[in-house]
């Protein structure tokens, strides 16, 4: 009972998420982000109290449910195991120690990496973070591929309701990253069920540590119990030590598996036996003291060894053939400083964007940016009202912006180079970077005969890339945006009242 | 390489060059010589109405929507679709003047009308925003996406100087007739963008146009085999400044004109001389129009066109 209920909830929050980041038509509403701000890594960086509260509360009375429901990495292993139940019928599971040094020492290095502004591997190991990256870009490419072929078939047949779309590479090295996650973590759930979120994730620890303390736990009936091992068998997470029936419970997340296993109602989901009680605190209150110890030397040296690292010596200038000396992180980043201390690259914003410009960075914003958003104008531009990556974000990096907030925000400034241009190279018309700008930041000027050539205004630009993209000049773009470092104000000028022109004659 | 491959290879060339001789023919002969369909006028202008009204009697001096769309034809309408602006700013062809033409195709017999337009900013955007999908589609036509290289096919312009071959899309190439609904509007770089320049939309590499001789290859476009059987420029509203996306409202006069003609060069001029009521524009300064004369698409001199003048 209890078993089928945590698989309902836990579908009821996997295929809304997994949907939402390929959605690209936009069936579901754009209101669905609250699935991602639900996730507790995102909920924590932007300090979103309530949600954390109650993440936090529902592990102290029931223990990791979240873990079980909410996560859609967590889901996912399930899925996985689910699937090779069906090749391997005889899967057994049998009790492991806990691996508590390597647990906590991923938690202590995300943690003090994050604080010493290298947010990348909390980003890495955050397991809502790192189911985004592999539907964006494993899983939403072949949807996106799936749906061409629909189309392909609708189209031909008359009906134009569904339309192809344009699918490339955002960033191959996060593609990379997101392929080996997913062999790694879907193998490790194939062959030990939830093992990742028992030795690695930074939020299954945390919670692992909460849930030792929580009301509600899975318990052995000693009356019942004839120590016969079935539910350890069953247990995906390893936790189950039938022989002393005693049970992990900062690994167990609440599948209730075991407790369908049993044939003699030997396990119960329930709030404090007495009795039992003293027994396990003292075991974990053991644990606990020997982690510490170890915790703490890890926070010790591997702080240092941030410490030491040169933070501007990391930095791998012109990696990518780009002009541009300062990247332009996303609108409501405010900076890349900004961006990086909230970040996790769940890429839900690069899985949004309407016009597919914001793609995983590789080391444009120094290595402990890898994967976090940036703005690419190579297939596309910034739309001048478009808002979603502000309103999709889950963790406070990107800052909801209204589009008149938008229309202000000044992302990067406008670069004429007028040696590579067609209008002075060619002595022809072009116009191409003037009409795709949406305040005139670039506008046509007179210029030799009867031709017009850009003049730039920095002040009113917002840094769309409008510019750049349609520039045509070969081999060098003669116009180009330069990022800020830190984001600033566009000033909006007035425009002149319209005053009324009548026009009454034909004029030939 | 023996002889027996080679000979396959050219048997094979030879017939892929048949596969590509022929197309071109087929387009050849649905050409319209155009002064044919319509005896009375040349060009049709139009002042003071709102532009469903102006089309009507427009059309009416034509002779009607039957004198260019006849029965089970398959007909494009093209309007300018480029930017992801309301009606209002004058970026973008009045929805209701497109919805208008495609119900004067259909009751004149059409079989399918299709609607596109290559866009600049997001094409989902713009067909929402400028009304024109919503507006086509309840008028009963197709809306076709054109975002992708896979919806153009290659066709060769031998008139052409510089625009020696282009991609078109094949809703254009597929169709009996096209109509072509551009907006009056001005353009940083060509000066004006009216009904040549509107072709634009119907190409894939518009890049190419901007890198080699922008006013050239607009003027290049034109001589495709297969021009709009009518153009109908949108002069209701019209972008002054900052064209052609334009800024605010303050770019846009409420100039309340419609023109209609098969010539295209002569609608452009007619246009651009309404224009220049506005604000100057000599003609001149307008490249693409002396550069399409004098490749035989049509003619700046409207002195010797027969030219109804309509004030409402």
């Amino acid at each position: 009972m209890l078993k089928k209920l945590r698989v309902i909830i836990s579908l009821l929050f996997f295929i809304p998420i997994t949907f939402y980041f390929l959605d690209f038509r936009g069936v579901l509403p754009q209101q669905f982000h609250w699935l991602a701000k639900i996730q507790l890594v995102p909920a924590l960086l932007s300090l979103n109290l309530i949600i954390l509260l109650v993440i936090v509360g529902i592990t102290l009375f029931f223990g990791r449910i979240y873990c079980s429901s909410v996560c859609p990495l967590g889901i996912f292993q399930d899925i996985v195991l689910w699937v090779s139940k069906h090749f391997n019928k005889k899967k057994k599971f049998k009790f492991s120690s806990a691996k508590n040094f390597l647990r906590w020492s991923v938690l202590g290095i995300s943690i003090i990496t994050f604080f010493l502004g290298f947010s990348f591997l909390t980003g890495f190991f955050d397991p809502y973070s790192i189911y985004g990256r592999m539907a964006t870009h494993l899983f939403k490419p072949v949807y996106m591929e799936g749906n061409n072929l629909l189309a392909g078939i609708f189209n031909a047949a008359g009906f134009h309701s569904l339309y192809k779309v344009q699918i490339f590479m955002l960033s191959i090295s996060t593609f990379l990253i997101a392929m080996a996650m997913m062999l790694i973590i879907g193998y490790l759930a194939w062959k030990n069920g939830r093992l990742y979120c028992n030795t690695i994730c930074p939020v299954g620890t945390v919670l692992g540590f909460l849930s030792k303390y929580s009301l509600f736990k899975i318990r052995f009936d000693q009356e019942q119990c004839n120590s016969c091992g079935l539910c350890s068998m069953k247990c995906k997470s390893s936790c189950i030590d039938a022989k002393n029936k005693s049970i992990d419970y900062s690994r167990c997340v609440d599948c209730f598996n075991c407790i369908e296993a049993c044939n003699r109602n030997g396990l119960k989901f329930s709030p404090n036996f007495s009795t039992q009680r003293k027994k396990v605190e003292n075991e974990s209150a053991m644990n606990i003291d020997e982690n510490k110890r170890r915790f703490m030397s890890t926070l010790a040296v591997s702080s240092l060894a941030v410490a030491a690292l040169p933070q501007e010596g990391i930095k791998i200038k012109n990696f990518h053939r780009v002009k541009r000396e300062t990247p332009i992180s996303p609108p409501g980043s405010k900076s890349a400083e900004n961006l990086m201390s909230a970040c996790t690259s769940c890429h839900l914003c690069v899985s949004k964007c309407p016009s597919q410009i914001i793609r995983p960075s590789l080391l444009e914003y120094g290595l402990g940016g890898i994967m976090q958003p940036i703005l690419s104008f190579e297939k596309g531009f910034c739309n001048y009202d478009c808002t979603v990556c502000t309103e999709v974000c889950p963790s406070g990096a990107l800052m909801n912006l209204t589009k008149e907030e938008k229309h202000k925000n000044q992302m990067g400034q406008v670069h004429f180079i007028m040696e590579d241009c067609i209008v002075y190279k060619d002595g022809t018309s072009c116009g191409a970077c003037s009409e795709h700008c949406p305040t005139q930041a670039v506008s046509m000027v007179p210029y030799k005969n009867e031709l017009t050539i850009p003049q730039t205004d920095t002040g009113i630009c917002v840094g769309c890339g409008a510019c750049e993209y349609a520039c045509p000049a070969f081999p060098n773009k003669a116009i180009y945006v330069e990022g800020l470092k830190v984001h600033q104000q566009a000033t909006i000028k007035k425009e002149k009242t319209n005053q009324k022109i009548n026009v009454e004659d034909f004029g030939f | 390489m023996d002889r027996r491959d080679f000979l396959k290879m050219l048997a094979l060339s030879g017939a892929a060059f048949t596969i590509k001789q022929s197309k071109a023919m087929s387009l050849l002969t649905q050409r319209f010589s155009g002064k044919e369909i319509n005896e009375n006028y040349d060009l049709v202008a139009v002042l003071g109405g709102t532009p469903v009204e102006m089309f009507r009697k427009g059309i009416a001096e034509f002779g009607g929507m039957g004198n260019f769309v006849k029965k089970g034809y398959k007909v494009v309408v093209k309007p300018n679709i480029g930017w992801d602006k309301t009606p209002e700013y004058a970026a973008t062809t009045n929805p209701e003047l497109v919805a208008e033409i495609i119900r004067q195709c259909f009751r004149a017999g059409a079989k399918e009308v299709t609607v596109f337009d290559h866009t600049c900013d997001d094409w989902r955007k713009c067909y929402a925003s400028s009304g024109i999908e919503a507006a086509a589609k309840a008028a009963g036509a197709k809306v076709l996406p054109a975002d992708l290289e896979s919806y153009y096919e290659a066709i060769s312009l031998p008139r052409a100087k510089s625009l020696k071959s282009a991609k078109v899309h094949k809703a254009i190439l597929e169709s009996d007739v096209w109509i072509n609904v551009p907006i009056l509007k001005n353009h940083g770089g060509a000066k004006m963008t009216i009904s040549m320049k509107n072709h634009m939309g119907i190409v894939w590499d518009r890049g190419f146009f901007h890198s080699h001789d922008l006013q050239q290859c607009i003027a290049d476009i034109c001589t495709m085999s297969k021009p709009a059987i009518l153009n109908v420029v949108d002069a209701y509203r019209i972008m002054k400044t900052n064209g052609p996306r334009g800024k605010s409202e303050a770019d846009v006069v409420l100039a309340k004109g419609l023109f209609m003609s098969q010539d295209i060069v002569a609608v452009d001029t007619a246009a651009t001389n309404f224009f220049n009521q506005v604000r100057a524009m000599p003609l001149e300064s307008v490249g693409h129009l002396a550069k399409a004369q004098e490749l035989k698409v049509g003619t700046t001199n409207l002195n010797q066109l027969k030219i109804k003048r309509i004030k409402m």
